[in-house]
């Protein structure tokens, strides 16, 4: 019916001035405003959820891509960490001769590489998806933290892959499993919000400064080598520098993740309040920091 | 009277263009490092040489789209008519001003955006319609029709990337025309495909409008599928509306690329012995206009004026059409009775231009006054302007005369019993004389 009547009332409409009254319909509310924005912007977590589907969606479409056309395949998510804790724990063990709470270096560093892991890929990851996805950055509306978000959620593959790899390795060692692994979802929760909070500022900063590519890996490289990977952090001796030394998140959950399956920790209750301190100051930081300069986004990738 | 689906309120787009050349758009953190003294110092001096321009891609647009209607924006390279899809699809903010939306928004700013190119044909039928805006449950609904529609039934499972550029087109167009938001934004998709498949397109675009109530705001650069889907139009230009209306009018001025004449106009006389004193267009019951039913006459009143006797003059018409191609001339020398035009005095002629005889357009005339091959007395150069508007009962399918020609040619059409052909050489062809 209404196009019957839009037709007819066509021509004489267009006859009227172009310009609309402010107040177009006072009955009804818009269904969505479009103004100009300024400064710090809202979370807007609800918008997120109603997106959820398409969340999903990409996190299907990142696992199902990245080892697409490769021989290997999956292998090479079993391949990866596998060589470079085996590297790590000869330099830890046979080099350098680092302690390693009692546990065999492979074992050790295996364990402390499998959290790690993860969060590299997902800070790695998430930081240039923006930059390959930029077609659809600026084509498609959509909450642009997904993109960043999805791959939060794919890297548990990955992670998934490790675990198992980490539980095989348990066997070999004899190491007894206890109830502690159940904290493990718990730390894996922080070690995600962590990395989503650091992918959250790279792929923001990434859009205007390519300059995030070269300098990530590298970061990611120094972090590694300051958080407790190859060696525990009972090697540091005084308290209060242990206490500095937990403001890095990554000890934390690296610590935390070490005590669910070795059992030895230098991880305190304090050490870990800082822990959960820092990495929901990541997240928070990123999200808003991610939100402010989300609306220039498609004029400048 | 129908809702509104949206309203556009002095809406503008500013964007900064760098005037160093060479790195383009993408800045490094170098880049900006090295500048921060610079733009402190300008800021400071407030309008000291500033490296940057404000370049405005859209200002101060204003307007309001019915629910149910089917509103064409055409302008040329650059008029803002993108940056206005973009806006409207929340995919960039604007600058100053804002929009009411009132319904979901769909939007199909380019074919295949969503798709990755690794991902099987179904698979990116899920991927691309989360993106737009669908959930799973609504995409799965669809999904048999989607495929339907692209026709790719065979490949859906072979990874896009495999595709032809045909495929990929459809697979894409199925997936967005399925969408069910209350609001279209459509951007120039069907520059890409085959004409059949372009048709398709149009179509389905053409039932979402009007058989599902839908309001659609469509771009693009041709100008058939403009008249024939909307039935209003907004021209921009340089980011302003510079007309809106009637889709075919608007169209028409786009085209001709200049204001709409006034259908009589009253010449200034000029220093010659033979001078234009009036020209103008009527319909057949009189009435001036400058719009015309193909299939209705054209009227061109004329007077004008001579101080002495001129042997030989001639008044003649010329049509051109916007491009300024010459149509058709006719001087009153193929007037028959004959008409003289010589005596001193003045004069008044009616010049009927059949109809059936331009395809619809929009055309200029020009007039003259000369003796053939010596002299030109007056000649007033696309003095009058006129449209010719497609009617459905010519069967001209709502095409504009631009790409089809301009004339009306009366082919008579007929069906023939299929022996014709292969009929012997000797035998006169007796197809034509059939009934």
């Amino acid at each position: 019916m209404a196009t019957v009547s839009s037709e007819s009332s066509g021509i004489v409409y267009a006859k009227a001035p172009a310009r609309s009254t402010l107040v177009p319909q006072p009955s009804r509310t818009p269904t969505l405003r479009i103004r100009p924005t300024k400064g710090w912007a809202a979370l807007n977590l609800g918008e997120l959820w109603s997106y959820r589907d398409l969340l999903w969606i990409l996190v299907e479409r990142n696992i199902k891509v990245i080892y697409k056309q490769t021989a290997l395949g999956i292998g090479w998510v079993a391949l990866q960490p596998l060589i470079a804790a085996s590297i790590l724990a000869i330099i830890a063990g046979r080099v350098a001769n680092l302690p390693s709470d009692g546990t065999p270096h492979l074992l050790f560093v295996f364990c402390g590489w499998t959290i790690w892991n993860y969060f590299q890929q997902t800070a790695q990851r998430s930081s240039t998806s923006l930059i390959s996805n930029a077609q659809l950055v600026s084509k498609v509306y959509f909450p642009r933290m997904l993109i960043p978000l999805s791959h939060t959620f794919s890297t548990l593959v990955d992670f998934g892959v490790t675990l198992i790899m980490l539980f095989i390795f348990m066997a070999i060692y004899h190491v007894v499993p206890t109830v502690r692994l159940l904290a493990i979802p718990g730390f894996l929760f922080l070690t995600a919000i962590t990395a989503t909070g650091v992918a959250l500022w790279f792929s923001a900063l990434s859009v205007k400064y390519r300059d995030t590519n070269y300098a990530l890996p590298l970061f990611l490289q120094i972090w590694m080598w300051a958080s407790a990977i190859i060696y525990p952090t009972s090697m540091i001796d005084s308290p209060r520098w242990r206490m500095l030394f937990a403001l890095n998140p990554v000890v934390g959950f690296v610590e935390g993740f070490r005590w669910c399956v070795l059992g030895r920790s230098a991880l305190t209750p304090t050490m870990l309040w800082i822990t959960i301190g820092m990495s929901a100051l990541a997240l928070l930081t990123g999200a808003f920091f991610f939100r402010r300069v989300e609306r220039d986004f498609a004029d400048i990738i | 009277m129908p809702e509104i689906a949206l309203s556009i309120q002095d809406l503008s787009k500013s964007y900064r263009i760098a005037h160093r050349g060479g790195l383009g758009g993408y800045k490094t953190l170098h880049d900006e490092l090295i500048t921060i003294p610079r733009r402190l110092i300008n800021r400071v001096r407030r309008n000291g040489r500033s490296t940057s321009e404000t370049f405005w891609a859209l200002k101060n647009v204003s307007f309001d789209v019915k629910q149910g209607e089917v509103l064409g924006l055409i302008g040329s390279n650059g008029a803002g008519k993108s940056t206005l899809l973009k806006i409207l699809n929340r995919i960039t903010e604007p600058t100053t001003g804002g929009v009411d939306i009132y319904g979901r928004v769909g939007a199909l700013l380019e074919v295949g955006t969503g798709f990755h190119p690794e991902l099987t044909g179904r698979e990116n039928i899920f991927l691309n319609g989360a993106i737009l805006g669908m959930t799973r449950a609504e995409i799965k609904k669809k999904f048999d029709e989607i495929v339907a529609f692209a026709e790719v039934e065979k490949f859906l499972d072979t990874p896009v990337k495999r595709y032809s550029s045909g495929m990929y087109v459809r697979l894409a167009f199925a997936v967005a025309a399925h969408l069910d938001p209350e609001i279209l934004l459509i951007d120039e998709v069907l520059a890409v495909g085959d004409a059949e498949f372009q048709k398709k397109c149009l179509q389905k675009m053409e039932e979402v409008a009007a058989n599902q109530g839908r309001t659609v705001i469509f771009v693009s650069h041709n100008m058939d599928a403009v008249c024939h889907l909307c039935s209003r139009c907004i021209l921009l230009r340089n980011g302003e509306i510079q007309k809106s209306g009637d889709a075919a009018e608007v169209v028409a001025a786009y085209l001709g690329g200049e204001q709409e004449k006034a259908p009589t106009i009253q010449f200034t006389s000029i220093d010659s012995d033979a001078s234009f004193q009036f020209a103008g267009l009527f319909d057949s019951k009189g009435e001036p206009t400058t719009s015309f039913n193909a299939s209705d006459p054209i009227l061109l009143k004329c007077s004008f004026r001579l101080r002495c006797e001129i042997e030989g003059l001639q008044v003649s018409l010329a049509v051109f059409n916007f491009k300024g191609d010459r149509i058709f001339y006719a001087p009153v020398s193929m007037a028959n009775p004959p008409i003289s035009v010589e005596a001193a005095g003045e004069h008044h002629l009616t010049a009927s231009i059949p109809g059936r005889l331009l395809l619809p357009g929009r055309y200029f005339i020009t007039l003259a006054l000369h003796t053939p091959k010596t002299k030109l007395y007056d000649i007033r150069r696309q003095a009058l302007s006129f449209r010719v508007l497609a009617t459905i009962s010519d069967r001209f399918d709502g095409f504009a005369g631009d790409e089809l020609g301009h004339v009306y040619a009366d082919v008579k059409w007929q069906r023939t019993d299929g022996d014709g052909v292969r009929l012997p050489k000797h035998q006169p062809p007796s197809i034509l004389a059939s009934g």
